[in-house]
């Protein structure tokens, strides 16, 4: 309660102000030096704006990944032309499912930290197991303040003759294989890049690998309801970064027509 | 005015609603560690999972700190590579201030106290460390999330602890078995002995529990001037010495099942 009368509005204290002229935010303020919100930091989050899953497989040449154009806003299929595969210099490509604006973040992190190496001009350059062990640290410290960016990241990439494909989240959980996948993409999609993947890193052409992505992504348009026809392929080979223009994979859905429900409802 | 109005928590249950971030997760597998006369054995599956999700099928979790000290990680993986990170950095230090690695002990009594510091917030990890003592003797350390810890000559952690523990409490310390008239339990177990326990115990495991599988990696130190007691002779053994002080250390990997 505000025992000051000054700060009450109207009717106030005639005598020292009898026509209301002085304005309530040019009062002196006598209240508490805190409310409700000031020891209220925002520790923990939940995502809002949220891109779903993305793949990636070593294959003969390098690295290859893919993420469909769309962010969710909760099921409502909000932005449809977002990038969410993000060249870091000229080695390495960044994937991410989980909070876009997080991981708008992040890549303003990146690009800083590619700008300050940069400007070293020291002959050195960022590869992708240094980026992936500086976002690794990023995202545990951040877990850590339980404060987290809400990611699935993947980096993949190419430097001194060497695949690196490796896997940093939101609690700061890292691994690599020769097949990844994020999101519904663990799901769905892993099983058919481990069968297709696993024992023929070095043979796979770049023809084979793009084909069993697009399965891939086709699969997953099919079953997981927050993604997109919509996508875009990157590889990381010897030669440098590639991000194709989105593409599109051909889908049937005649077979909806004689699908009358299941369970009780058949008919 | 704000402080007269009863602000209602949540329109549904009337308690108020807690939507908290779990740091915390939770990796599977199993480590092992068993010590011998002059030798320890020190031994952890490759998978890495959550939930039902087999993340990678090679993550190790066991790892080299000196030429007479190894680690082992179980639980969360995250604090798990964060801690070894940290635990190595400390074990530099110490080389570059003393021009020696440190010893067993010393590096045991280092890692309850790291382990204590974060009393309130734990690593969420099992560590069992293993390795030649200063005498030359084998020896296995093992620890709790917030450094309790003891030496021991067993020990197993992780998913599979519960299948494991009892059958080296019973081929190890020879629980539950009478010994024939004449011939009692022999005091020190060989190494030849000791890898098959190992080996036998991270199949039954795998078997059993679907946390646990696709590779085995154990590590091997030996002490100063101890024999190979056949080492040599194992399938895809590899030698990790880096020192001459000694004691050497052997790494052999193992498939296991990858269902």
């Amino acid at each position: 309660m505000d025992h000051f009368p000054t700060n009450w509005g109207r009717p106030r204290n005639d005598a020292f102000d009898a026509y209301g002229t002085y304005p309530i935010s040019q009062r002196p303020y006598n209240g508490p030096t805190t409310d409700a919100f000031s020891d209220g930091i925002q520790h923990t989050q939940q995502p809002i704006v949220t891109g779903t899953s993305v793949l990636a497989i070593k294959y003969k040449d390098g690295i290859m990944m893919a993420a469909d154009n769309l962010a969710s806003y909760g099921s409502l299929a909000r932005f449809k032309d977002i990038q969410r595969l993000h060249p870091v210099g000229n080695n390495t490509v960044i994937g991410a499912g989980g909070d876009m604006s997080d991981f708008q973040y992040i890549q303003a992190l990146l690009d800083q930290l590619m700008i300050e190496e940069f400007t070293e001009q020291d002959g050195h350059s960022l590869g992708p197991s240094e980026i992936h062990e500086y976002l690794s640290h990023v995202m545990y410290s951040r877990r850590s303040k339980m404060d987290p960016l809400w990611n699935s990241l993947i980096v993949g990439g190419f430097k001194d003759e060497k695949r690196f494909l490796s896997y940093v989240d939101l609690l700061g959980t890292t691994y690599s294989a020769s097949t990844l996948a994020t999101g519904y993409g663990s799901y769905i999609a892993q099983p058919l890049l481990r069968k297709a993947v696993e024992g023929n890193e070095d043979v796979l052409t770049e023809d084979e690998a793009v084909k069993i992505l697009e399965q891939s992504m086709k699969v997953l348009f099919y079953r997981d309801a927050r993604s997109l026809n919509k996508y875009q392929i990157a590889k990381i080979t010897a030669d440098g970064v590639s991000v194709s223009e989105s593409r599109s994979v051909e889908t049937h859905w005649s077979f909806a027509e004689g699908i009358r429900g299941y369970g009780a409802q058949t008919q | 005015m704000p402080d007269m109005v009863t602000l209602p928590h949540s329109s549904l249950s009337g308690k108020p609603q807690q939507r908290q971030f779990n740091p915390y997760s939770e990796n599977g597998g199993t480590i092992l560690a068993i010590s011998g006369a002059d030798f320890s054995v020190i031994a952890g599956d490759t998978r890495q999972s959550e939930g039902y999700s087999i993340q990678t099928r090679y993550a190790p979790k066991v790892f080299r700190l000196t030429d007479n000290a190894v680690l082992a990680v179980n639980g969360f993986a995250a604090d798990g590579n964060m801690f070894v990170k940290q635990v190595r950095q400390r074990l530099e230090w110490y080389r570059h201030a003393h021009a020696k690695d440190m010893p067993l002990r010393a590096i045991a009594r280092l890692i309850q106290t790291m382990l204590y510091a974060r009393r309130f917030f734990p690593y969420y990890v099992y560590n069992i460390l293993g390795g030649i003592e200063e005498d030359g003797s084998g020896a296995v350390y093992s620890f709790d999330p917030v450094g309790s810890y003891e030496r021991e000559s067993c020990r197993a952690a992780g998913a599979a602890q519960s299948l494991v523990q009892p059958f080296l409490d019973n081929q190890i310390y020879f629980k539950n078995q009478v010994p024939r008239p004449g011939h009692p339990h022999p005091q020190h177990l060989s190494l030849e002995t000791v890898i098959q326990l190992v080996i036998d115990s991270f199949t039954s495991a795998t078997e059993r529990h679907i946390e646990v599988g696709d590779g085995l990696e154990m590590f091997v130190v030996l002490a100063k001037g101890s024999p190979l007691h056949g080492l040599e002779n194992f399938d895809g053994v590899q030698e990790m010495t880096v020192t001459n002080e000694g004691e050497r250390i052997f790494v052999v990997r193992r498939n296991l099942k990858r269902d």
